[in-house]
């Protein structure tokens, strides 16, 4: 790793750390700007009541004091409050109940998408033209083109209620195969498409010839060459994925009823639960931006000879 | 003839009028072909982009006409006449059948608009809702990329044209825009913006568009423009340094000639081409929003509120869900499959 290496990690951990910062003070304003704050279009409450319910909450305070204690709550404590509409709880605690469910969701479907991308693409790439690979690129365009919800539903509407075949309900293991299949479909599809491309660029290249002139086997040339050069590409892929998974699980829960964050954060949202909404969305968008950070420096170590500028 | 190339004397012979067979070579052979041509040219010759362009027409003109003359409104609850109590056989109609009152009036020999698709929980028919649904996303998803273009175009060419700080703080912020997790902000946005929205158009002509539209509008302008406008000013700065800048510029040609001749043709074509990807984009963001509940306001239909409703219903009428589905699939698809032809098209440089 040389310097100029290094000096792109450091900028490029800034970024991301000024990005969450960007994303807590939005979050924050974005919020308070809602005319009437919190108790506002709940049942009718006296001016008094409310007025004890802000100054128990610290609504009372001057907004860029209310941002202060925020933003230390969140550094020193990983304090998001309390949840404004499920009494007693703290929105912490909720995030982390609902990730549980949430994370293995979500890495379950990033390997499954992630292996069977790979399989899939390399096969399609190797068998050039042939039926196999037209198949698997209409499939793919396909998948690439639902929005999430669509997959989801029409799955759901497939195997759940006219075949039976699987729960339609997410609280059981079982119940989370359709999920799993929902979110993994669109990042599985990308992946295949992105190996193909880029083990065909692999496959022309120079050293490959190099080494079938050797008299290298099939075999190693695809497992040895082949698939780990053609695999870089790829790794720019895990930040997206994520992101895609974040954002897909929240209409996945959804239709699936699974208890993950993203249910919480649909219900916060019509439920005006405004803590928990910030907090939900700044977690979130911290995952995925750390996730971006580090597909982005695996990439640029990996591969030193490119160059993210 | 001329036996000495350096006499004075004029060949004669230049000044013969011209034979048949002389003019012939002067014929062109054919018209010249001007770059939008020559780009027109090679989309046609591309068969999936011209039957998803065809598909794109054919849904945008049969959303904007349908309405028209279809006997029933995306709004009317067919059971509810004033005075009356609630006609629940209006409710949940199956395709092609009718409810009482119609029944009887066919039985009196009335001919009956078919409800093509029945009727919803609430009994309006679903047919007019999904063509209403499927005008709603298109708009939606043309208008916000419409923004996107402007904003981003403007910034864009400002920070490539006049460099330096203005460049810089530009694209500072582009970057911290970029790295923000879009869907997550979108999603609070639209949901803040239509509560703070709602009672400052309230009366006004755009509350007619509903409160949660125009926050969509917002959110993309605010959100969007930033890679739009990467590209163009990447654009502009490599079109800048481009061999053929430097040919005119030995040529004489002024500063004006050359962002006239040379740059904005040269990137119009990307332009054109990053907005038809942007829609298909827009469209779905819509249709994700509606789905969560965050888009149109109700009664208003999007494609994914109708999928997004149908869910609870989805036993029993699964069709309610799986036609939006589709329509919204096939949208998405062809505007996809008609970009990605688009590129191929006027800018072979970006083929893969």
């Amino acid at each position: 790793m040389n310097s100029k290496t290094l000096f792109y990690i450091i900028k490029r951990i800034g970024l991301a750390i000024l990005t969450v910062w960007v994303v807590i003070t939005i979050t924050f304003f974005v919020m308070h700007a809602i005319p009437g704050g919190p108790f506002v279009g709940e049942k009718a409450i006296s001016a008094s009541a409310q007025a004890a319910l802000e100054s128990k909450y610290g609504l009372d305070k001057p907004l860029m004091e209310q941002y202060g204690t925020y933003l230390k709550d969140i550094i020193t404590r990983f304090d998001f409050g309390p949840s404004l509409k499920q009494r007693g709880r703290m929105v912490t605690d909720i995030i982390a109940d609902g990730m549980k469910t949430s994370v293995k969701l979500g890495v379950i479907s990033a390997f499954s998408a992630l292996i069977v991308g790979v399989v899939l693409g390399s096969v399609a790439a190797l068998r050039r033209n042939k039926l196999i690979d037209k198949i698997i690129m209409v499939f793919t365009t396909a998948f690439v083109s639902m929005p999430s919800f669509i997959i989801g539903s029409l799955m759901l509407a497939l195997f759940s209620v006219k075949l039976q075949w699987l729960p339609a309900n997410g609280t059981t293991s079982a119940g989370l195969i359709l999920p799993i299949i929902t979110l993994s479909l669109y990042p599985m599809a990308y992946i295949t498409r992105l190996t193909r491309s880029s083990m065909l660029d692999v496959l022309g290249q120079d050293y490959i010839r190099t080494a079938k002139a050797k008299g290298v086997s099939a075999g190693k040339i695809i497992f040895g060459h082949a698939l780990k050069n053609s695999l870089i590409p790829v790794i720019t892929y895990f930040g997206p994925m994520l992101a895609y998974i974040v954002t897909g699980s929240l209409v996945v829960e959804q239709i699936y009823a699974v208890p993950g964050i993203g249910r919480a954060f649909v219900s916060s949202i019509t439920n005006r639960d405004y803590p928990m909404v910030m907090g939900t969305t700044i977690v979130l968008a911290a995952l995925i931006v750390v996730m971006n950070l580090i597909s982005d420096i695996l990439y640029k170590v990996v591969d030193p000879r490119i160059n993210l500028e | 003839m001329m036996k000495n190339k350096f006499t004075m004397h004029v060949d004669m012979d230049a000044f013969l009028p011209a034979t048949e067979e002389e003019k012939k070579y002067m014929v062109q052979m054919r018209p010249s072909s001007t770059f939008f041509k020559d780009g027109v040219k090679r989309l046609v010759k591309n068969r999936v982009a011209l039957v998803s362009f065809i598909i794109i027409v054919l849904v945008t003109v049969a959303s904007i006409v349908i309405p028209f003359f279809w006997p029933y409104s995306y709004e009317t609850m067919l059971g509810n006449t004033p005075g009356k109590p609630v006609d629940s056989s209006y409710n949940n109609l199956p395709p092609f059948t009718y409810g009482k009152t119609e029944q009887a009036r066919i039985e009196a020999g009335e001919n009956i608009f078919p409800h093509v698709f029945g009727t919803d929980a609430a009994g309006r028919d679903y047919f007019i809702r999904v063509v209403y649904g499927t005008r709603i996303s298109l708009a939606v998803g043309f208008f916000a990329s419409i923004i996107v273009l402007i904003i981003g175009m403007t910034l864009g060419s400002i920070a490539g044209y006049f460099g330096g700080k203005v460049d810089m703080i530009l694209m500072r912020i582009v970057d911290i825009i970029y790295s923000l997790p879009d869907m997550l902000m979108v999603i609070l946005l639209a949901a803040v913006m239509k509560l703070v929205l709602a009672p400052v158009i309230e009366g006004t002509i755009l509350a007619k568009i509903g409160s949660n539209i125009i926050s969509l509008f917002i959110v993309f302008g605010v959100l969007y423009w930033v890679s739009m406008s990467r590209l163009i000013r990447g654009q502009i700065l490599s079109l800048r340094e481009q061999e053929y800048v430097l040919a005119s510029q030995a040529a004489g040609a002024k500063g004006g000639w050359i962002i006239r001749k040379h740059l904005l043709p040269n990137c119009i074509s990307v332009v054109i081409i990053s907005t038809a990807l942007q829609i298909p984009n827009a469209i779905f963001t819509e249709s994700f929003l509606s789905f969560l509940g965050l888009g149109v306001n109700a009664p208003m239909p999007s494609l994914g509120s109708l999928t997004s409703d149908a869910l609870n219903g989805l036993i029993s009428y699964p069709y309610r869900m799986v036609i939006p589905a589709l329509v919204i699939s096939l949208i998405v698809l062809s505007l996809n499959l008609f970009g990605d032809g688009l590129r191929d098209a006027f800018d072979p440089k970006l083929r893969g």
